[in-house]
């Protein structure tokens, strides 16, 4: 068996050469890659410009395929331009909540996205990155090492667990795109490598669980808003790890745990509409009425 | 698995085994056929027969037989452009049985020349995709590599001479698989590559002894 990565080694590893975790990450990426540095920056950076254009897309309103979901990015943009004193988290998360949905909603109505790390869950690191990098005004090179620490993040997840939701539940989708984005968000700020895996502990412990029930087993309902909590939970953990807080369990012990929560879900929780939501009674109605739509 | 498969693909929603990977079977289909597609049916089975509206799982097939990349933004209006190029693709459920994934499809096409084909496979997650069966023959490829799949008389040496084509080529093997339905029948190879095959080294299979024919398989 191929061995587990370890987000620790590359922190440790980091934090020895006294590198910022993205100035790592991309040395050591590219050196596997055998890519230039600054090709791989630059393809993360066509995908960032992929992911601006999703959120475009997503703005405009549109509905999805399974008609469930679509216009609720819409909807935060007017209210924070009609009432901007009334938003209850403020203007740069009220924005991540936007661009969130936008890009689930472009996703679920066949527009174009990065899976990031699924199409599921690509909503989350668009919304973190773009509502912090506003904020502070980041530069698009600085946006693409967030990134590729996000990816790192991502591969040591997939190594030690899993990413997708029929094997690990959506904690593993829209979990581990938290993650992902929270280790990318101090990345942003500045934080250092140690932080940032503080980051990626604290976001996989507060998703912990989270079963993948989604409705018709379509990816509309609960997995364009569940984007929005994802990216509301990246940043509620990179507050934390910022200001100097710790997980009291390491974070590769943590991916471990979801991996072993992933193991234990029943089957009806993970991607096959049998359980959670999917199950619910609107839940079935509406799934009713869908294939209905499919049989006729 | 390395960083652009966390950070990546680049694809047209909304999944990427449901749209996504039915992109990428209809390639393979097409690839298989060996000639654009002039009518197809398509079944769909188990979760592609209940969820594929919601999915785009049909537009997504439609456009794979156009041979369209999973991030292609015309994928919602494929079937505008398959009626504009008179290529006939219609679509049913059907039942493969219990044993088939629940992501499964079966292709019935004839092509632009009047060649048929009939292709099943199924879109096994994360994009991935796999090759079951061909014109009856069970088969097992998911188009990672190029590849060619031959039809040929069981008989000894009929395997060896396409090989030796292929070394003579500087083609290496990665995989290669037969299946047979009796002993001394008609028999499927199917051999993937590190190498693409050329125009020269697949003509000459095509002319070998016992080879009854021979697809060559390549997706960009
Ligand atoms: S509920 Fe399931 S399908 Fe929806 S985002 Fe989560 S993991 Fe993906």
């Amino acid at each position: 068996m191929e061995e587990k990565l370890s987000l620790k080694e590359w922190i440790d590893l980091a934090e020895t050469k006294n590198k910022s975790f993205g100035d790592f990450c991309i040395e050591f990426q590219a050196k596997e890659l055998e890519m230039d540095k600054k090709v791989l920056l630059e393809r993360m950076e066509e995908m960032l410009h992929v992911m601006e254009q999703s959120v475009v897309i997503g703005l405009t309103g549109i509905t999805s395929m399974g008609g469930l979901v679509g216009g609720n990015g819409k909807k935060v943009e007017t209210y924070r331009a009609d009432s901007a004193e009334k938003s209850v988290v403020g203007g740069v998360m009220s924005k991540a909540i936007m661009i969130a949905l936008a890009v689930g909603e472009a996703n679920a109505s066949m527009g174009r996205i990065v899976a990031a790390p699924t199409a599921g869950a690509s909503g989350t690191l668009p919304a973190v990155l773009f509502s912090l990098s506003e904020a502070r005004g980041s530069s698009m090179d600085e946006l693409g090492k967030a990134l590729i620490v996000a990816g790192a993040i991502g591969m040591v997840i997939a190594s030690r667990a899993s990413l997708s939701g029929a094997a690990g539940g959506c904690q593993a989708e829209c979990g581990s795109a938290a993650a992902m984005a929270a280790g990318a968000a101090v990345e942003l700020y500045g934080g250092s490598p140690e932080q940032v895996g503080q980051a990626v502990a604290i976001t996989l412990k507060n998703m912990l669980g989270l079963v993948c029930d989604p409705v018709a087993g379509l990816v509309e309902v609960p997995c364009v808003k569940r984007n929005a909590g994802a990216a509301a939970q990246a940043m509620v953990a990179a507050e934390m790890a910022l200001a100097g807080i710790c997980s009291v369990i390491p974070v590769d012990e943590v991916i471990d745990a979801m991996a072993a929560v992933g193991n234990a879900m029943s089957c009806t929780l993970k991607e096959t509409a049998q359980g959670g939501l999917a199950v619910s009674p609107t839940g079935i109605l509406l799934a009713n009425k869908l294939f209905a739509k499919v049989e006729s | 698995m390395n960083i652009f498969d966390v950070i990546g693909p680049v694809m047209i929603g909304p999944s990427s085994s449901h749209t996504a990977g039915a992109v990428r079977l209809g390639n393979l289909a097409l690839a298989i056929l060996g000639e654009g597609v002039k009518e197809a049916m398509i079944g769909l089975h188990g979760s592609f027969a209940q969820t594929y509206r919601g999915h785009g799982t049909d537009l997504a097939l439609s456009a794979g037989l156009q041979g369209w990349a999973t991030d292609d933004s015309r994928i919602p209006k494929s079937f505008d452009s398959a009626k504009e190029a008179e290529i006939e693709i219609s679509f049913k459920t059907i039942n493969l049985g219990d044993l088939s994934h629940p992501n499964s499809v079966r292709f019935w096409m004839t092509g632009v020349n009047g060649n048929k084909c009939t292709v099943t496979g199924a879109s096994i997650g994360g994009g991935r995709v796999v090759v079951t069966n061909i014109d009856d023959f069970p088969v097992e490829f998911s188009g990672d590599f190029p590849a060619i799949l031959t039809m040929h008389r069981d008989r000894p040496g009929a395997i060896a001479l396409v090989t030796s084509i292929l070394s003579t080529q500087g083609v290496n093997v990665a995989q290669m698989k037969v299946f047979r339905k009796q002993k001394g029948g008609l028999a499927a190879m199917i051999v993937e590559t590190d190498q693409p095959i050329d125009d020269a080294a697949f003509e000459v299979i095509g002319k070998l002894p016992h080879i009854q024919s021979v697809r060559r398989i390549q997706l960009v």
